[in-house]
């Protein structure tokens, strides 16, 4: 069967736009493909920064055709209708149509044959429509065309389009369309310093091949394979390893069509620099990798870079033009380094006076004292020396000031701890300058330092609770102010640590902190703990556990341990995938169930202990009995939170609960039986309250 | 490269005939040559052959140096790259020709960079100038992993949108002839190609200058001064703009190009205050509003004059 090859030729696409790119344009052709009825065998889409290339194959050279009957007048009808069903048929006359009886007498029927186009038809109608519509993330416009409306907008000029359909074994034909004045045809372009020269192409085979051979690698994949092989062993052969970095590949790969890798040098002295301040000054600025002494582990003073280009000197003049930019950047970040070393981080502090944390806020110096006070307060709680965790709050945000963060924004809390170490600071102290921001993500790392704990936990509660107080909260796609991760992060924090931690008082207490007074402050912890019960239900969900249990445990009100609630909802997801727990859920629902419709009907409800002296059934008492232990037992291992053990203790109202809804019936005929049947029935659903609201648990 | 060049005239030899390539290069492309603005700006982008000429349909092709003042960046002479006074080089062509790339490698070419032994790079670098309302989509052009010039597709200058666009290139000219020239730090620059007692460097030419401007950037200028003087140039640009209608119609403009000097000097005059520290974060945003609202006013006015109206 045919196939499709297009490749739009455009000037530089931005590396971080090409992916994303050829996905749509994937997914938009093939789309439209199936929706007009042309379902294709497979298709592949490429990007380099010149073009995105699609090749679609086994694409049917012609669409199915399409048979609709349509039903006309009556047999005998007025001549003005029978004239109407023919035009809208455009049958010649009635004896095309068929006739059919059925109850309401003869009907003509008028077959519509809607014959298939040529898929090269349709690909010339959809293929230009794509095109203006190409969801670009920024587009511009451009030329003479551009000063008239309607111009086409596309991520940077568009230059030719190649568009062939055909046989393999065939001369394929150009599907002939017109975009902006740009005409379809079978010309590209080869490397844009190599082999500029026009290039006729076919079909995706001999496209690929010739492009490369005019020094383009098409393929994404293919360009970072190579990157990536070359680097490893030019480093290696010279006894170094490269520091592999996933998202500095994914966009050097997008900034060549023809990678060459090559190996650089600096200055020994810049080795004095931090490591993460070199690897920043060279990826951000430069966009080439850093290099590691296999022996020591420590960086060395090589970096490789990856030209676009293989150069007649063999690349001689690029390296030193790299070593040329490198070097006064290092230097800049020597200078800055050694600039911030010269200050105390407490003496920056003065600065955040002038600096608006938010308008409702206050200052940044206003919000580290906060954050101080609170970390002094949960220290206790979390193990932490007070002393040393006031100190870190003190310092924490310090860095922010300094020259190479200003620089680097992404070793903020790193550099507070060199420069914090260089000062003289207890480790631990250090240590939390740039831990405190962690964790970042549910893949980044959990502190475990007592210190750092506490002022990460001060820092991300004051965040919240700030943002609460003054009505910021997250709204569907927007969190400006990233509380989710914020919140996600404190669940982290006190699960991994296993920390004990009333978060409702540690809210009130930040609450407390705060200039502002919101109007509903009473109700604002509770509202930011079920923000975090949606955070726990997000990451359980996350990690494929049951989400819904944590409803169970927090419809049981007063839980804001996050630490109990995550081992509660923990045993009881164990529980119910035991064959006890699943028969315990089935049999309480059922008593639920009952309950509510017999309340219903009688416009009560069944509280209150039953009465043994009406227990008729050895069912009855056997379950009644079995409560009154189920209950106590579970109340004792909760009491120790032993969650394991009170599900034990629950597994065992299993059989009597059976044993009950087999041999009993509870709406016994006798009002007073019934009635003491329906406190029974109660009595299961809070025996089980022990646990949780086994009402909020989906089946 | 032109091979009959004499040695103090070629451009890896001499700043000044580095410039003159340029010019020349472009000047065969079509261009008109202008000669730098008279008045203090912060890029060439500002000069009114660039910012007011982007607007309106008529087609033009301009290029030309313009010093470019950064009082911020001043270094009192002591940075081996950066300073408060430096130039550009500005090239644009109205509507942007569809071979802008082209003509772009080839007058690196023409100024001693072959593009078969340097790596030459289009790097995504969008631009926005907040003060003049502006933005468009380009690239900072690299050579060898160092940007040399900015390379940009004008989509909206003083809030209208550019019809047609406009391709702007500016080259930091110090920059590149360093590269060219070979040397590390732009004092060393060779500014009039001679060799022994007839040499210029730049920093025989700058240097000095460096040194005096800032001082009078970060410790003299008379901020009380100043600020009177953004006041005045607002109250100006706006006064000339009023006065500028032809008839209370408001079809014809008749001075747009007066009251955008009094825009410019705003700016610098805001620069400078800037660099004197007088200005807080949540000022200075307001400060490149007003900025922005002049630009503004003056491209709407320049869109109803001569040049900048339908044909």
């Amino acid at each position: 069967m045919p196939e499709l090859l297009l490749e739009l030729f455009s000037e530089e696409i931005p590396a971080r736009m090409q992916a994303k790119a050829a996905d749509d344009l994937r997914r938009m052709v093939t789309d439209k493909l199936v929706a007009e009825g042309l379902v294709y065998e497979g298709a592949k889409a490429f990007a380099t920064p010149r073009r995105l290339a699609l090749t679609v194959h086994g694409i049917p050279a012609r669409q199915p055709d399409l048979k609709t009957e349509r039903r006309g007048p009556k047999v005998g009808a007025p001549d003005a209708a029978v004239q109407g069903f023919l035009k809208a048929t455009g049958l010649k006359s009635l004896d095309e149509a068929k006739i059919q009886r059925d109850p309401k007498g003869d009907f003509y029927i008028g077959l519509i044959e809607k014959p298939g186009r040529d898929a090269i038809d349709v690909l010339a109608e959809i293929l230009p429509v794509i095109i203006r519509t190409f969801p670009w993330p920024k587009s511009m416009r451009w030329g003479a065309r551009s000063g008239k409306p309607g111009s086409l907008s596309w991520v940077r000029p568009l230059h030719a389009i190649t568009a062939t359909f055909g046989l393999e074994t065939e001369e394929p034909d150009v599907v002939k369309f017109e975009v902006d004045g740009i005409e379809t045809g079978q010309t590209t372009y080869g490397h844009r310093f190599m082999a500029p020269e026009a290039i006729s192409v076919r079909r995706f085979e001999d496209y690929e091949a010739k492009l490369k051979a005019a020094k383009v690698i098409l393929d994404p994949q293919a360009r970072k394979d190579i990157i990536f092989a070359d680097a490893k062993e030019l480093t290696f052969a010279q006894g170094f390893e490269l520091v592999e970095d996933q998202v500095l590949l994914d966009e050097v790969s997008g900034l060549v069509e023809w990678p060459i890798v090559m190996m650089g040098s600096f200055e020994e002295e810049y080795l004095a620099i931090p490591e993460e301040v070199i690897r920043a000054t060279i990826r951000n600025n430069q966009k080439c990798f850093v290099v590691r002494d296999s022996k020591t582990g420590k960086l060395t003073n090589k970096f490789v870079l990856t030209a676009n280009i293989e150069a007649t000197d063999g690349g001689k003049v690029i390296v030193s033009g790299n070593e040329r930019v490198i070097r006064p950047r290092l230097s800049d970040a020597k200078f800055f380094y050694e600039t911030d070393l010269k200050t105390k981080l407490e003496d920056r502090l003065p600065k955040f006076e002038q600096i608006v944390f938010h308008e409702k806020l206050g200052t940044q110096a206003a919000r580290i004292k906060r954050i101080e006070r609170l970390a002094a307060e949960i220290a206790p709680l979390v193990g932490a020396d007070v002393a040393k965790a006031t100190r870190a709050a003190h310092l924490a945000k310090a860095d922010l000031l300094t020259e190479v963060v200003g620089e680097f924004p992404e070793v903020q809390g790193l550099m507070g701890r060199y420069y914090a170490k260089a000062q003289g600071e207890d480790d631990s102290v250090a240590a939390a300058c740039e831990e405190h921001y962690k964790p970042q993500g549910p893949a980044d790392r959990v502190p475990t330092d007592p210190v750092s704990v506490a002022v990460a936990l001060a820092d991300k509660i004051d965040t919240l609770v700030g943002f609460w107080a003054i009505d910021e909260k997250p709204t569907g796609s927007k969190d400006p102010y990233a509380l989710r991760r914020a919140a996600l992060g404190v669940i982290r924090l006190i699960a991994e640590n296993a920390l004990r931690l009333s978060l409702m008082k540690v809210a009130a207490s930040a609450l407390a902190g705060l200039s502002v007074n919101p109007a509903d402050a009473q109700k604002l912890p509770s509202d930011l703990l079920a923000f975090f019960a949606d955070r726990l239900k997000v990451q359980l969900r996350e990690q494929g556990a049951r989400h819904d249990l944590v409803d169970a445990v927090f419809a049981l009100g007063g839980q804001d341990d996050l630490l109990m609630i995550v081992r509660r909802v923990d045993a009881l997801g164990k529980f119910l995938d035991s064959d006890d727990g699943k028969n315990l859920l089935a049999g309480t629902k059922r008593a639920s169930n009952i309950l509510s419709i017999e309340e219903k009907k009688d416009k009560r409800s069944f509280d209150g202990a039953p009465d043994a002296a009406l227990y008729s059934l050895a069912e009855e008492k056997a379950l009644a009995k079995a409560i009154g232990e189920v209950k106590a037992e579970a109340s004792a291992a909760v009491a120790k939170e032993d969650f394991a053990a009170a599900m034990s203790a629950m597994a065992k109202l299993r059989p009597p609960v059976d044993a009950f809804f087999d041999k009993v019936r509870v709406n016994d005929d006798d009002a007073k039986v019934r009635e003491n049947r329906l406190k029974l029935l109660n009595e299961i659903r809070s025996a089980t309250r022990a646990v949780a609201d086994f009402s909020k648990i989906q089946d | 490269m032109d091979a009959s060049l004499p040695a103090h005239m070629r451009p890896e030899r001499s700043f000044q005939g580095f410039i003159l390539a340029l010019q020349r290069f472009w000047a065969e492309q079509g261009c008109v040559i202008l000669q730098p603005y008279d008045m203090e700006m912060g890029a060439g982008t500002f000069h009114p052959a660039t910012t007011l000429r982007a607007l309106g349909p008529k087609p033009w092709n301009a290029a030309y140096v313009q010093p470019s003042r950064r009082p911020k960046d001043g270094r009192y002479g002591e940075n081996p790259n950066r300073m408060q006074h430096y130039y550009q080089f500005q090239v644009i062509m109205k509507p942007s020709p569809p071979n802008l790339q082209e003509l772009y490698l080839k007058s690196l070419a023409a100024i001693g960079i072959d593009s078969a032994v340097h790596d030459i790079r289009f790097v995504e670098d969008d631009w926005e100038s907040p003060t003049l309302g502006a933005w468009g989509l380009g690239w900072e052009c690299w050579c060898d992993g160092m940007e040399v010039s900015q390379f940009t597709y004008f989509q909206q200058v003083a809030g209208f949108e550019c019809a047609p666009v406009a391709g702007e290139l500016t080259y930091g000219l110090e920059r590149l002839a360093m590269y060219v020239q070979g040397v590390d730090r732009v004092y060393d620059l060779n500014f009039n190609g001679r060799e022994g007692d007839a040499k210029v460097t730049y920093g025989d030419v700058f240097l000095q200058a460096e040194r005096e401007y800032s001082k009078h950037n970060f410790e003299v200028a008379d901020t009380a001064m100043l600020f009177e003087q953004f006041k005045m140039a607002e109250a100006a640009c706006r006064k000339y703009l009023d006065a500028g209608w032809k008839d209370d119609k408001r079809e014809a403009h008749l001075m747009a190009l007066p009251a955008y000097d009094q825009c410019i000097k705003a700016s610098h005059v805001f620069n400078l205050l800037d660099a004197r520290g007088v200005i807080s974060v949540t000022e200075r945003q307001s400060y490149i509003l007003r900025v922005r609202e002049l630009a503004k006013a003056c491209g709407e006015a320049w869109i109803h004059t001569e040049a900048g109206g339908a044909a």
